[in-house]
């Protein structure tokens, strides 16, 4: 496969969406494990909900 | 369950954490499959290789639309309906819509220096896209700005819907005013233009990042939802420490 004489317009072009999708996935990754992470901190402060359910079950 | 049972923020998690995994799995495999075909597809007789930005560039441009109308009817659900998730579904939508916006930028910016002679031009459908991605930011600033996040939601659903006048524009730029951009040869009455080699790996290419935004939408709302429960703890946890005797 040849890219012909604009080769770097193509490869910049798909490396830049390969990179702006994976901080996408590892900024969500890490928001969960951030917000999962402070619910678990708050809870064993002796904070619960109303309902008496943890913050964290979705079950 | 029934559509009207995910009003319940606790059976949509539970909802997402059953099919996160295999709209991942989903995406993956179809990203994939796009990618080997847009790396197959032959040249372009006009265009040489420069044609296989296309197959980024427009599923990037298609979702930066998407976004926003998705995040317009959340609106609308915020406004009319008070949806108890419409609010969580345009907030999550908006960092993830620019972020397809940017990329339909840069990349048809990539794309235009060889083909047209110049990264940028000041033409209605390039215009008109900038503008929509400085909407995406302002929208996101404004949710930040906002302390109160029943306000932020009325002002953000406003602004969307206000936004939203945007997208007819985007669309029928190219066919409005004269501009450089070339006019629509996928979504076009009478059919695509586009021959098959190039017209199936960009259909595949656009389901795979269709999922994509879904996947990461809903990993998103997943995340908004345990925020406002982070919040709603914290505001108990002030309201007890305040009550305890001195």
């Amino acid at each position: 496969m040849s890219l012909g004489p604009y080769a770097s317009f193509i490869v910049t072009s798909y490396l830049l969406v390969a990179a702006v999708v994976l901080i996408l996935i590892i900024w969500i990754a890490i928001d969960y494990r951030r917000q999962k992470q402070t619910l678990h901190e708050l809870e064993a402060g002796g904070v619960a909900r109303r309902s008496g359910r943890s913050a964290t079950d979705i079950t | 369950m029934t559509l009207i049972d995910l009003a319940n923020p606790t059976r949509f998690l539970s909802l997402t954490a059953r099919l996160l995994p295999w709209l991942a799995a989903a995406t993956a495999i179809l990203l994939l499959i796009g990618l080997y075909q847009s790396a197959m597809a032959p040249d372009d007789y006009q265009q040489g290789a420069t044609v296989k930005i296309m197959f980024i560039h427009v599923p990037n441009a298609w979702l930066s639309m998407f976004v926003w109308g998705v995040m317009s009817l959340a609106a609308l659900g915020t406004l009319v309906w008070r949806h108890p998730l419409a609010d969580v579904a345009a907030k999550a939508a908006a960092p993830i819509g620019a972020a397809f916006t940017f990329l339909a930028l840069v990349t048809g910016s990539l794309w235009g220096r060889p083909m047209w002679g110049t990264y940028w031009e000041w033409d209605a459908r390039l215009t008109s896209v900038l503008i929509l991605f400085l909407m995406y930011l302002g929208l996101i600033a404004l949710w930040r700005a906002v302390e109160d996040p029943s306000r932020a939601a009325r002002a953000a659903a406003i602004l969307t819907l206000v936004g939203a006048i945007n997208l007819p524009i985007i669309k029928f730029s190219v066919d409005w005013w004269n501009t450089l951009h070339q006019p629509a040869s996928v979504m076009r009455i009478g059919g695509p233009s586009l021959d098959r080699a190039f017209l199936i790996p960009l259909l595949v290419m656009a389901v795979a990042f269709s999922l994509l935004f879904v996947t990461l939408h809903l990993a998103a709302m997943r995340n908004e939802i345990l925020r406002r429960r982070v919040r709603a703890l914290q505001m108990m946890q002030v309201a007890q420490s305040s009550q305890r005797p001195a």
